[in-house]
């Protein structure tokens, strides 16, 4: 009985936070909808260690609240952006067809699992094989030993994603050779630079 | 010994995913549209993580840590793209925008 109403009381903070991102009650600053987002993220890491994955529930916290939204309200901030509104939708009652539409989909979803998974149990955690599930030393040995080629991809994976996000982010593509000389400060050469950006990007000297 | 059964958290994770969509589909913001994407992930790794506790499978959170790697590559390429587009066009509405040059 506890258990169920702690899922239920989780479920409501993850599902009205998220709920909260994409239809901020105050207005539609951005920088709302990522403090919500925050918000769904500390109740799904709480529902992440009810589900005995520890390990998972603290990355949860480190590296999404911790570092993905840092990044998110960073650039919020930088961009220093009004309020957005959701515009007039290009069909007649587009957004009540969508909205139908949509519950029609988690009901259908809904359903499919429901069926699917009547008599699933949990395994039982005290025996001794699942001593430690969930705990760094449990997931660190997977990882370490029969996830070690997808590891070292995330690693590659990671390492191009930060190149690319600090070329794309660079003010002035100067370094691209014959790009044709800035006019002015904010992307004035884009033209020739984003072309060849590309091109130069394997043998580019810097 | 009382549980949760497995169907309410894919439930839950369904549930999740379609908000993210909905976010998707109807924000302008590229920002907001980021962080409903993140919401999409997180509803996959929910899931994810609910199968390796009912079928008692440590893969299943070796698969969620991939998740939350790639989920912050994502952020940073998108975050990266979304300051590119800032300094080109004054906005990041993504119903405006087109092009990714002048």
């Amino acid at each position: 009985m506890g258990e169920l109403v702690l899922f239920y009381v989780l479920a409501a903070g993850i599902v009205l936070s998220a709920v909260a991102v994409v239809l901020p009650p105050f207005g539609r600053n951005p920088l709302h909808s990522a403090m919500s987002l925050i918000s769904s993220f500390f109740f799904l890491a709480a529902m992440y260690v009810t589900l005995s994955a520890h390990l998972v529930g603290a990355l949860q916290i480190i590296v999404y609240a911790g570092a993905v939204m840092v990044l998110f309200t960073f650039v919020i901030m930088l961009l220093n952006l009004g309020p957005d509104d959701f515009g007039e939708p290009r069909i007649k009652g587009a957004k009540l067809m969508g909205l139908m539409l949509l519950f029609f989909i988690a009901g259908k979803i809904w359903t499919v699992f429901e069926t699917a998974s009547k008599e699933a149990k949990p395994v039982d955690l005290r025996l001794p094989e699942y001593k430690d599930f969930g705990g760094v030393e449990d997931v660190g040995k997977e990882i370490f030993t029969s996830q070690v080629l997808p590891f070292e991809l995330v690693g590659v994976l990671l390492l191009v994603a930060v190149v690319g996000a600090v070329v794309l982010a660079k003010k002035r593509l100067d370094y691209v050779a014959d790009a044709p000389p800035a006019a002015d400060a904010r992307l004035g050469h884009d033209h020739g630079a984003a072309s060849t950006a590309s091109a130069s990007h394997g043998g580019g000297h810097p | 010994m009382t549980f949760v059964p497995l169907g309410h958290y894919l439930a839950l994770g369904a549930v999740l995913f379609v908000v993210g969509l909905a976010g998707v589909l109807t924000r302008r913001s590229a920002l907001v549209t980021l962080m409903s994407i993140e919401i999409m992930l997180n509803a996959v790794n929910l899931t994810v993580v609910a199968f390796a506790r009912y079928k008692g499978l440590t893969e299943g959170h070796a698969l969620a840590f991939f998740n939350i790697a790639v989920a912050a590559a994502e952020a940073a390429v998108g975050l990266a793209l979304t300051l590119a587009v800032f300094r080109l066009h004054k906005a990041v509405d993504i119903d405006d925008l087109r092009i990714l040059r002048r």
